[in-house]
């Protein structure tokens, strides 16, 4: 009998593990659906310059690998994206100057969706980025 | 026995036909149009010969303020193209491309590039040399010409068969297409190769090589 109850309480344990993962990618499965989507904006609107791999161009445009510069930055992406930037950068230590241009045609969902796949690749891992913050960060902008 | 020297001839003959058919080499076509002309050879005999169309003689300043002509490509083959340095959508990709065959080919001297500017109201020659230094490019091996929007536009639809256009209702300005032209050593136009495909380049990388051991021999 003992085996039977080993077993059983083995089986529930399952259960309440898989319970709890499903409800751990719950949050998980929105950041996908934003890195899949943005993974497109991406493609057709930065990868020109900055690269399959986000390595950049020579010294023309910046590679999107500097996890601390992205992390830094993170609340003025939106303002970045959404206005164009120029003037002088430091990048994974590489002094950069010049412009980007800017892309206003890009709605709230888009610039979430993009900034998700970037700060999620490449080499970051900086998890969600809310539409809703889109919207409290594009309040910031100069 | 009888048999046996016709079959050993037979069979050399085989074998030569067989050697000859393997150093054909590959050549690339010739484009654009051509017509034929009578002209006396060295006996005085009438004899037919074609006058393909070449890239006619220019002038234009290069990223040092330099003119560069028609003579700055003289005994070498180059690739050309039009771009121009605030784009954004298709020139990124075609001189990332370009910038590897560039790298590949640094060190020979019979190989060249020219990137006209379209943009002839703010790519001025200095404006070409931050963005060469910015591409890595030094030195002359990689041109970048700035000249009137007359000059470059007609150079680069009639002689380099590359469609460029000055569209102030687009977002840039400026809409171009994005041929890599590869022009031989006789200046005649041998193939043009889509700069944002990965498999033109490709194609571009394997025709070099044919087009360079071609000139080699003249």
């Amino acid at each position: 009998m003992t085996k039977r109850n080993a077993f059983l309480i083995l089986i529930f344990f399952c259960l309440v593990g898989a319970i709890l993962y499903s409800c751990q990618s719950a949050g998980k499965i929105e950041q996908d659906m934003y890195y899949t989507n943005g993974r497109d904006i991406y493609i057709k609107n930065c990868q020109n310059c900055h690269g399959a791999n986000g390595e950049g161009l020579a010294d023309l445009a910046p590679p999107l690998t500097d996890t601390i510069y992205l992390k830094a930055q993170k609340s003025n992406l939106v303002c970045f994206i959404n206005k164009g930037m120029e003037g002088t950068l430091i990048i994974n230590k590489k002094q950069y100057e010049g412009k980007m241009p800017a892309f206003p045609e890009l709605a709230d969902i888009d610039l979430a969706q993009l900034i998700v796949y970037v700060t999620n690749t490449f080499g970051n891992n900086q998890g969600m980025y809310k539409t809703s913050q889109v919207f409290e960060d594009r309040k910031n902008c100069k | 026995m009888k048999y046996f020297f016709q079959s050993a001839a037979i069979f050399t003959a085989l074998l030569l036909t067989l050697f000859s058919s393997c150093k054909n080499e590959r050549t690339l076509p010739i484009y654009g149009p051509r017509e034929t002309v009578s002209v006396k050879d060295k006996n005085g005999d009438l004899q037919v010969d074609t006058v393909y169309q070449t890239i006619p003689s220019f002038k234009f300043l290069n990223q040092d303020s330099v003119y560069i002509t028609n003579k700055t490509f003289d005994g070498k083959i180059y690739i050309a193209d039009f771009f121009f340095t605030s784009c954004s959508s298709i020139c990124p990709i075609m001189h990332r491309n370009m910038k590897t065959i560039y790298e590949q080919y640094k060190d020979n001297p019979n190989i060249s590039f020219l990137s006209h500017s379209i943009d002839y109201k703010y790519d001025k020659p200095a404006v070409l040399k931050k963005y060469a230094k910015k591409l890595g490019v030094y030195g002359d091996k990689w041109q970048f010409a700035y000249g009137s929007k007359e000059d470059i536009y007609k150079i680069a639809e009639q002689s380099y068969l590359t469609a460029v256009i000055e569209d102030p209702s687009q977002k840039e300005i400026y809409v171009h297409q994005g041929w890599l032209v590869l022009i031989d050593k006789q200046k005649r136009m041998r193939g043009a190769y889509d700069g944002t495909n990965p498999k033109a380049i490709e194609q571009l990388l394997k025709d070099i090589p044919v087009l360079l051991s071609e000139t080699k021999n003249d």
